[in-house]
């Protein structure tokens, strides 16, 4: 199985694949082909379809028609297994590995080698040992996988792939966690791949990654093929966002000023979980405050605090100049003031109810009951009235959320709280993993709040998109408040300088 | 590989999937139905029908509420042990008093108090339900033995035990009252933001938390109604068999909870429907009748509820995957 033994060029083709879900076809007659040694870029907005293409790649989903064809066979995967048995591995954002387990055991998970009836730990170090050398990294074995780094656990289960011989090695947004340097690094296995003859299927958001590994590129829109480069030297980035978005998108970020007005969200001297020192600031209705910094530094850990969803060891938060409970988000959205959170599966949708239910899952009783009874008429009409105007794509309001795509159910959730009377809005990485299109309708729906007198905080790891956006920028570092910009002073250098650890030089976070 | 929440297709939406949907176990139930009454001897009568009926009236009427506390991702295994306390405790302070009103009201007040602490423990302090209610159910049975000094509480006042043996139309009391706990709390499930933010709860619990759902409370809510609808079937089965039991309705809860597994309610939360709930009592109480009948010895009426139970689930994830 030794993975530099195999010289021979993978191959991969998709061939008119279609897949259809109740009232949606997510992929209609998709073709393409990956060559081997090749790194082959997939891109689209959020519901173009790729991550059904992935997914029927990795044989989660059966096609509905049209077959996938590795080294020429064509070959339907009935089960996950069966794709893996076949050589397919697909690097989900959300890895697959076993935290409780040592790396050795993550690595050769379901195929342990045993002598007799007992496992043979020795084989079992050894060939772990191996498959790490192949993603050079340095690694005991024993090491306990939880006690690893994001990026870590990344090269594990890429070594686990190899280690199951897998030909057609296929990433989704693998650098959405990964730091400058960590990504540097995953691009050399992936070019390393890449010279072994491997087929390799990228799916990104990042152009900038597109031109530095990608050899050739597939863009999908609604399901359907647009275009395949297979050289992108002569492809510009506008021409790929165009082909993407099927409109030309000039500013994406739209900035206007504002008329502010008086104080609409104070905090002071919060103290809590993940600060090393009380955090003030305050943010007038009809502005937009960006919170900047790492992975780390203590921004969501301060918002979960301003909005109730961890108990502050001290200090007070005060909307419209009233102050609010602590340690409720019910009282929290009484008074105004909503919340989105980082981890949208986790902590934002309730995946298996449906549309409808999660857009109104905060609405006020007195609007969603007649009597002691739910309005179902009401429910209804605001429930399609949100769609629409956030334009969710679904096939209607009660499918469930979570079949939906990330960037619809990032919009649904936005839905749940225009329901309310909103005074202050907490986004937290809002725009995380969504494509172009998607991110653009947010940034208008974050103007169009402010422009109403909505105080808005958004945290966000993307550099641009804060300086984009924002009236004013505050950066933490390390559990502390930084620096704090005004729009005009805030150049991306000055704010990333201030973000950065003292004494380190690499950008981790521009992205 | 990949068994997250998004990897597992939606089923297709046919006509025969969308019927299967709403009215899948209801259907099972009515085909079984009416493959008993022509194949099995006397199961088609008034009096069977009747027996069949008052059979299930004490896990339906508890199934109403369980399936509110699987659907908010907890359960709870205290219920039969509430059944008995609650009808030995109503038996001794009717006794003791002559006041049925009274008894009623001890009985049903300390069922509450059993799911209002269960709910604060589970809830509040965050000890697992199962761990909770696996201590709260032994308690309780002892109590009930404490009481009643291990032995059967004769109920001396006629009126209550009349009440449990009347009937209205033909059909029993207690079946009428069972009849009235899935209305309600159907209406509660399903017309109710109660019933929507219980649901809400066990499909995400921090998501709902962070929507502004007051968690605890409803979840303290479920238990105590839990307990309270507990000990209002205790007191109908005490005045049925006119005598408060201590060691009755042992087991009660893994009945109560397969009739709601039966019925399609998950127990990892956020899916239940009442139909279905119904479904599921109906159709244990049924193959338990028609087992009886057939004199099937009981020791082999065990492997074939497990049986059924297992047949049910794996029918249901079968049909997902379709």
């Amino acid at each position: 199985m030794s993975v530099s033994a195999r010289a021979s060029v993978a191959s991969l083709d998709f061939v008119a694949l279609a897949k259809e879900f109740p009232g949606v076809r997510a992929l209609d007659d998709v073709s393409f082909s990956v060559r081997g040694g090749g790194v082959h870029a997939l891109m689209g907005e959020n519901g173009a379809g790729k991550s059904t293409l992935l997914k029927i790649l990795s044989g989660a989903y059966r096609p509905s028609s049209g077959s996938v064809r590795l080294d020429g066979i064509e070959r339907v995967f009935g089960s996950t297994a069966e794709a893996i048995a076949a050589g397919v591995a697909v690097i989900y954002q959300e890895l697959h590995l076993v935290s409780e387990m040592t790396v050795a055991e993550n690595l050769l998970i379901g195929r342990y080698p045993r002598r007799g009836l007992l496992l043979d730990r020795a084989a079992l170090r050894a060939e772990a040992a191996r498959l790490l050398a192949l993603v050079g990294e340095d690694l005991s074995p024993d090491t306990r996988l939880g006690r690893l780094s994001l990026a870590q656990r990344q090269m594990v289960e890429i070594a686990k792939a190899l280690g199951r011989g897998a030909r057609v090695v296929a990433f989704d947004e693998p650098t959405s966690s990964l730091s400058a340097k960590e990504t540097a690094r995953l691009f050399a296995i992936i070019r390393d791949l890449k010279a072994r003859g491997h087929a390799i299927l990228y799916v990104t958001h990042r152009m900038d990654e597109v031109y530095e590994i990608c050899d050739a590129a597939t863009v999908l829109r609604d399901g359907r093929h647009v275009v395949t480069h297979d050289s992108l030297a002569a492809v510009t980035r506008d021409a790929l966002v165009k082909s993407m978005v099927g409109r030309e998108l000039t500013n994406v970020y739209n900035y206007r000023p504002r008329l502010q007005r008086p104080e609409g969200l104070e905090v002071s001297g919060l103290a809590g979980p993940g600060l090393r020192a009380p955090v003030s600031f305050s943010v007038k209705r009809g502005e937009v405050l960006g919170f900047f910094g790492l992975v780390g530094a203590g921004r969501s850990e301060l918002m979960r605090l301003v909005c109730g969803a961890v108990e502050p060891s001290a200090g007070e938060v005060k909307i419209h100049g009233a102050r609010l409970a602590s340690g409720s988000p019910r009282a929290a959205i009484r008074a105004g003031l909503v919340f989105c959170p980082e981890d949208r599966k986790k902590e934002g949708i309730v995946a298996i109810r449906s549309v409808a239910e999660n857009i109104n899952l905060s609405a006020r009783r007195s609007r969603l009951r007649a009597g002691l009874f739910l309005d179902f008429t009401w429910e209804k009409r605001n429930a399609r009235e949100k769609i629409a105007g956030l334009r969710v794509r679904t096939a209607s309001a009660d499918t469930l959320i979570g079949t939906l795509s990330g960037g619809n159910q990032q919009k649904a959730i936005l839905a749940r709280w225009l329901s309310e009377n909103v005074r202050v809005i907490v986004l937290d990485e809002p725009t995380r993993g969504i494509d172009i299109g998607a991110k653009s309708e947010i940034y208008a729906l974050i103007h169009e709040l402010a422009e109403t007198g909505v105080a808005v905080v958004i945290v966000s790891s993307e550099l641009p998109e804060v300086l984009g956006i924002s009236d004013r920028v505050i950066v933490m570092r390390e559990g502390l408040v930084a620096a704090e910009f005004a729009r005009e002073s805030a150049t991306p250098e000055a704010v990333l300088r201030a973000a950065l650890p003292s004494g380190s030089s690499v950008s981790a976070a521009a992205a | 590989m990949s068994s997250n929440a998004s990897a597992s297709a939606p089923a297709s939406a046919s006509p025969f999937s969308r019927l299967w949907d709403s009215a899948g176990m209801l259907l099972v139930f009515a085909l079984l139905f009416v493959g008993c009454s022509i194949f099995v001897e006397n199961f088609f009568s008034v009096a069977n029908l009747r027996g069949l009926a008052l059979s299930v009236s004490t896990i339906g009427m508890i199934a109403c509420t369980m399936m509110f506390c699987l659907a908010a991702g907890d359960f709870d295994l205290s219920v039969g042990s509430v059944v008995a306390f609650a009808g030995v405790l109503g038996a001794t302070v009717m006794n003791a008093t002559g006041n049925v009103a009274l008894g009623v009201a001890a009985a049903l007040g300390s069922g509450a108090l059993v799911g209002f602490v269960n709910g604060v423990l589970v809830a509040r302090v965050g000890i697992n339900a199962l761990i909770t209610t696996l201590a709260s159910m032994q308690i309780v049975r002892g109590l009930g033995f404490i009481a009643s000094d291990g032995r059967a509480v004769g109920i001396r006042t006629d009126s209550f035990f009349a009440f449990g043996n009347s009937a209205l139309l033909g059909v029993p009391t207690p079946v009428w009252l069972t009849i009235g706990c899935f209305a309600i709390f159907g209406v509660l499930l399903n017309l109710t933001i109660f019933g929507r933010n219980a649901l809400a709860i066990g499909g995400n619990k921090e998501a709902a938390h962070l929507a502004g759902v007051p968690v605890t409370r409803i979840k303290v809510v479920i238990f105590t109604l839990q307990g309270l609808v507990a000990a209002f079937a205790g007191l109908v089965l005490a005045a049925r068999m006119t005598s408060g039991q201590p060691n009755t309705s042992q087991g009660l809860e893994l009945e109560v909870i397969s009739a709601c597994v039966l019925g399609g309610v998950s127990l990892s939360g956020g899916v239940a429907r009442i139909g279905a709930v119904v479904a599921g009592v109906l159709i244990m109480g049924l193959v338990q009748n028609a087992m009886n009948l057939l004199n099937i010895p009981p020791f082999y009426q065990y492997v074939a509820r497990g049986l059924i139970l297992l047949g049910a689930v794996m029918l249901d994830r079968f049909k997902r995957r379709a």
